[in-house]
């Protein structure tokens, strides 16, 4: 057997029926979007279908030579890609010309090219370089923290240098495979903990209290936090007797306090940062007293609540006023005509879509350019229109497929590298599918990312294309390496 | 296997994928299917329907003269968000002729708060009401002034200044109209008075609609399903008037300058010749942009130009009311053609005579001379025959049969299956009406309401009554229904009235002894034999107002006229030369007495 025969029988063609498949039917629907009443044909270049299809081509050539490459090269120059990289995302974003206040993306000739959008890539590959070796183990502190600096760096260049926050939120896609990894769960669960009392913070935080002084935000996040230390000190510890003492305590305390407050006005925000103070230390106490149970842990979660609390209010109120207007329209503070405007034409052009949708090309809200960016991020809303439920319903079921063959594939793999490269490419297809749409579909703040294979757009197009295809090659190629 | 022992940590990961796309499908299964709303959403987005304007019937006169017609006008709308900020303000105000002052006033008015309907997407009225001239310059240029587009509407144009009242006019509708009416949307004109409010839904039209597709910024891309689902406006149908436009012109010019009203019939049919009613005015002036402000100038004119004297005013009939008066009592016996009355003149009693004649005089003489005393007599004996005068019963029965003869020449009520939407009802007075007055039923008696016998008492009646009572004698015995606009089926709309048509020939010959001998001896038209009435009625405190009505030609008749002039004297000198001139218009086509024309017109009541 030749190495030729080898790559076609090995590879996996589930994933590249997928892959194909996706790409072909969002670029249907770029030219869908972008169909007006005088149209070109679908392959003109001077008609974003028609330079996505001339991206697409690029990308299967990359496909073919990457199929071609013996993949332990991207292992053996991983970390030097990583550096080169990091230093041309820096330069980037001083060479860059501004882009609706984005200074991702370089010109190079005619071509406009977003580095970003291969870091996800070579991230990913120096991560599972690192992380594949064979003295590594993840709960070393040097081996956690240095996995979280490959990861972070590239990161806060994205955000803070090049002023782009969606493709830096991807990121946040390798803690997932930090976790499969052998990280801790409790950084899931404290990562799920901060989206909860920051939500809760935020949107309750303009509200007054009915009694006193100090809002809802502080009152409810103080309270959350107190349920779920009682439930941690039963769960981990049994105390039960201990957890009643607790809940009697802090009833106590606002008891009195609202007692007070009849003839003196009490601040309820400072009553509420005491009561958390005072269990965090009631747990801290307890821990002394059965230890190895972990309680510690528990301690550490309340003071760390009372200050990301205190902090997330903070920090809200320092961001670009846009993006604070994106997360109050999502939290439903407060309304915002200009913000709203997309996802509502967006949920109007998808509803109106119905079962079987309004059939190709037919979508007026699409056609008439109701949905600003309707061919980039909102490319869903075209499926809806035009192919109605069935459209919608299919792309999130094939995407759903893909990505849990993409966590099947990676499951396989014989060796570490492979294994961590393709965690990653299946979690980086994952975030970006779940705040993509979720965007759209109003649960998530309008933050600019693309979705995967139907989005328009050159660099995503060979960015998404390479990342997949190292994997597969990767994954064709296991069974050599025993 | 590798990483063995979080190998269970894969599912954490698949379930997260798994719940992710749980949550999207049911999201959009509950947008697309469950949620219909977006539909309606999305057309009202996208699709722009624009209205398509029926043009609005013509009216022509019974002689196929167009009276009334269209013309269109224009309104400049303007988009704010397609202006831009290069919009060239000075050009566009030199184009329209305007200053800056005052597009910036407008602009500032239109984007006011007050204005709930201010969209920068979607085209505002800037002006309107502008003519062919008037936009001519920007109509060439119009491709220099992104956002601006020209709107075409048409409003009415008369061809003859005449016939105000009868028309009415055409106005914007009220929020009344709208709830009222689904078809309106607010700027839609309706018809608001006279023809154009009674024909409305005739002359309407309807409306039609054009579906466009507009994009986001209101920039229309095309039509929806290429016109598929679009309505052709369908113009309003056309309507001919029974009215002869020369006529109703000579009538209200006779009245110029007077208080009253000419109204002329054509007995066989009950159609309208002539409905004038004075003051009038141009009705011009209740079209387009001066419409309210001319509106409540007419409205607030203390001779009331805007009240139809013709069909709302009620006048005592004065002697025109004999003739009738004459009719009801053959028919009751109370009097034969040969039964005589004696007349004092002056001092007849109760009722003195206004004319001097011989006595005792019979019912042609009575007529021909408008002797009070005779008809006195007449209708005294029609209520107190039978017993009358000593039975309250009896008499009582006969003034009940009286009114009824009375009521059944038309008068003392609206003609209510006419197309005449302004109408008074007028007053023939019931028995509860004088028992009322008179506290009592046994308070009063025929010398009580004696002035009745000389159309003087509580009679009222419209010159649109009084016209048609002539009808109704030129006929001999029916009338059928006036009305304005031309329709065959209204000659099945026939009344006839409770008297035998042997009576009429005496009134006729009455009636044209009237216009050989009689009060209305000089306003006799050669070689037509014609019949009238003159009445002159007292008015507390003022001048008589004059009064006639005319049949001619009397053995065929062809026109029937009643004129009253308010204030002005007496019936025979003129409200009869009135008449006289109308009928001669109507029958010959032209004035030959033109010196008599001039002087009647020129005389002026009103300052």
């Amino acid at each position: 057997m030749d190495r030729r025969n080898n790559i076609i029988s090995s590879i996996d063609w589930i994933c590249i029926v997928m892959y194909l498949a996706m790409s072909f039917f969002g670029w249907m629907n770029i030219y869908g979007a972008t169909y007006t009443f005088d149209q070109t044909s679908i392959f003109s270049l001077s008609n974003p279908a028609g330079k996505q299809f001339l991206w697409m081509c690029l990308s299967f050539l990359l496909a073919l030579l990457i199929l071609i490459i013996d993949p332990r090269t991207y292992q053996t120059i991983a970390y030097v890609l990583y550096a080169v990289w990091i230093v041309l995302l820096i330069v980037t974003a001083f060479i860059a010309k501004d882009t609706k206040g984005s200074l991702a993306w370089i010109n190079i000739g005619p071509l406009r090219f977003q580095p970003a959008e291969i870091a996800k890539c070579i991230t990913a590959l120096c991560l599972a370089k690192w992380m594949g070796r064979y003295e590594y183990k993840i709960r070393n502190w040097r081996d956690l923290v240095v996995p979280l600096l490959i990861v972070i760096v590239p990161m806060m260049i994205i955000m803070v240098l090049e002023k782009e926050t969606g493709t830096a939120l991807v990121f946040a896609a390798f803690i997932l495979v930090l976790y499969r990894e052998g990280m801790s769960g409790y950084v899931l669960w404290a990562g799920v903990a901060a989206v909860v009392l920051f939500v809760v913070s935020i949107k309750f935080s303009g509200i007054a209290l009915p009694f006193g002084t100090g809002n809802a935000g502080v009152l409810i996040a103080s309270l959350l936090t107190i349920a779920v230390a009682c439930i941690l000190m039963l769960k981990l510890a049994q105390l039960k007797r201990e957890t009643l003492i607790l809940i009697g305590a802090i009833t106590l305390i606002y008891g009195i306090s609202l007692i007070v407050n009849i003839w003196h006005q009490v601040n309820f925000n400072i009553v509420s940062i005491v009561a958390t103070a005072i269990s965090g230390l009631f747990v801290l106490v307890m821990s002394t007293q059965h230890r190895g149970k972990g309680l510690w842990l528990v301690t550490v979660f309340v003071i760390g609540a009372i200050v990301f609390c205190q902090l997330s209010v903070g920090i809200f109120e320092k961001l670009p006023q846009h993006q604070r207007k994106r997360i109050e329209v999502t939290l439903k503070i407060k309304e915002d005509a200009g913000i709203e405007y997309n996802v509502k034409q967006a949920h109007i052009a998808i509803g109106s879509g119905g079962f079987t949708g309004k059939g190709y090309k037919q979508g007026t809200q699409t056609k008439l350019r109701f949905v600003p960016e309707q061919h980039t991020d909102f490319i869903i809303s075209t499926v809806g229109e035009e192919f109605g439920f069935l459209g919608t319903f299919a792309v999130v079921v094939v995407y759903m497929l893909f990505i849990l063959r993409l966590i099947y594939l990676a499951e396989r793999q014989k060796d570490m590298f492979s294994q961590i490269y393709g965690y990653s490419v299946a979690c980086i297809f994952l975030i970006h599918f779940t705040i993509n749409i979720g965007m759209v579909l109003g649960f998530l703040p309008v933050i600019g990312i693309p979705l995967p294979f139907y989005s328009y757009g050159g660099s995503s197009m060979l960015g998404f294309t390479l990342l997949l295809f190292i994997f597969l090659k990767l994954d064709a190629t296991r069974v050599e390496k025993l | 296997m590798i990483n063995e022992i979080y190998y269970n940590r894969r599912y954490v990961i698949t379930g997260i994928t798994i719940v992710v796309a749980v949550i999207f499908v049911a999201k959009f299964f509950s947008l697309q299917i469950i949620d219909r709303k977006s539909k309606d959403r999305a057309d009202s987005n996208a699709i722009l329907k624009q209205t398509l304007y029926p043009s609005r019937g013509l009216i022509y006169d019974r002689n196929g003269r167009l009276l009334v017609y269209n013309q269109p006008i224009y309104d400049v709308t303007m988009i704010f968000n397609e202006m831009g900020k290069n919009f060239d303000t000075i050009g566009f105000c030199q184009t329209l002729g305007i200053d800056r002052a005052e597009f910036e006033e407008r602009t500032q008015q239109i984007r006011s708060k007050k204005n709930r309907s201010f969209n920068k997407y979607t085209s505002q009225l800037f002006l309107s009401q502008l003519t062919a001239e008037d936009i001519a310059q920007l109509q060439q240029t119009l491709y220099k002034f992104p956002g601006i587009s020209i709107r075409k509407r048409t409003l009415r144009n008369y061809s003859y200044i005449a016939a105000a009242q009868v028309l009415g006019s055409v106005g914007e509708v009220s929020q009344q109209h709208i709830d009222n009416d689904s078809y309106y949307t607010a700027g839609d004109y309706i018809g608001r008075d006279g023809i154009e409010r009674t024909y409305e839904k005739h002359l309407r039209g309807e409306k039609g609609v054009e579906k466009l597709l507009r994009d986001s910024r209101g920039v229309i891309q095309g039509k929806y399903k290429d016109g598929e689902e679009d309505l052709l406006a369908v113009s309003g149908s056309n309507l001919t008037l029974t009215l002869d436009i020369d006529l109703q012109l000579i009538a209200e010019q006779l009245l110029e300058g007077k208080t009253g009203s000419a109204v002329a019939i054509e007995p066989k049919t009950g159609e309208i010749l002539a409905l004038a009613s004075a003051p009038t005015w141009d009705p011009q002036l209740l079209v387009g942009k001066s419409r309210s402000k001319n509106y409540n100038r007419l409205a607030s004119d203390p001779l009331k130009p805007l009240f139809n004297r013709a069909t709302q005013a009620t006048y005592p009939p004065g002697s025109t009311f004999k003739t009738l008066q004459a009719l009801v009592c053959l028919s009751e016996n109370a009097i034969t053609p040969y039964t005589a009355f004696p007349c004092s003149g002056k001092a007849s009693k109760p009722i003195a005579c206004t004319h001097s004649h011989g006595s005792p005089v019979t019912l042609l003489g009575a007529l021909e001379q408008s002797c009070n005393p005779y008809f006195w007599y007449a209708y005294k004996d029609l209520l107190e025959k039978d017993g009358g005068w000593k039975d309250t019963k009896v008499f009582r029965r006969n003034y009940e049969r009286w009114r009824s003869i009375v009521m059944s020449a038309g008068l003392g009520q609206k003609f209510a299956d006419s197309d005449l939407s302004e109408q008074s009802s007028g007053t023939i007075p019931t028995t509860s009406y004088y028992d009322k007055q008179y506290r009592g039923a046994n308070n009063w008696r025929a010398s009580t309401i004696r002035s009745n016998s000389i159309g003087q008492g509580e009679v009222l009646v419209t010159p649109l009554q009084l016209c048609n009572m002539a009808a109704m004698i030129a006929n001999d015995g029916y009338y059928i229904t006036p009305h304005l606009v031309k329709n065959d089926s209204m000659l099945s709309h026939v009344h006839k009235s409770n008297i035998d048509k042997r009576h009429f020939d005496i009134v006729k010959q009455g009636m044209e002894r009237v216009m050989t001998f009689g009060t209305g001896r000089y306003y006799q038209i050669e070689n037509i034999r014609m019949g009238g009435k003159t009445g002159t009625a007292q008015v507390f405190n003022k001048k008589d107002n004059a009064l006639f009505i005319g049949i001619a030609p009397i053995d065929d008749p062809k026109i029937v006229v009643a004129v009253v002039v308010e204030n002005i004297g007496f019936g025979a000198t003129w409200a009869a030369p009135i008449a006289s001139l109308m009928i001669e218009q109507y029958l010959t086509d032209t004035i030959r007495r033109q010196a008599l024309f001039e002087e009647k017109k020129n005389y002026h009541t009103n300052q």
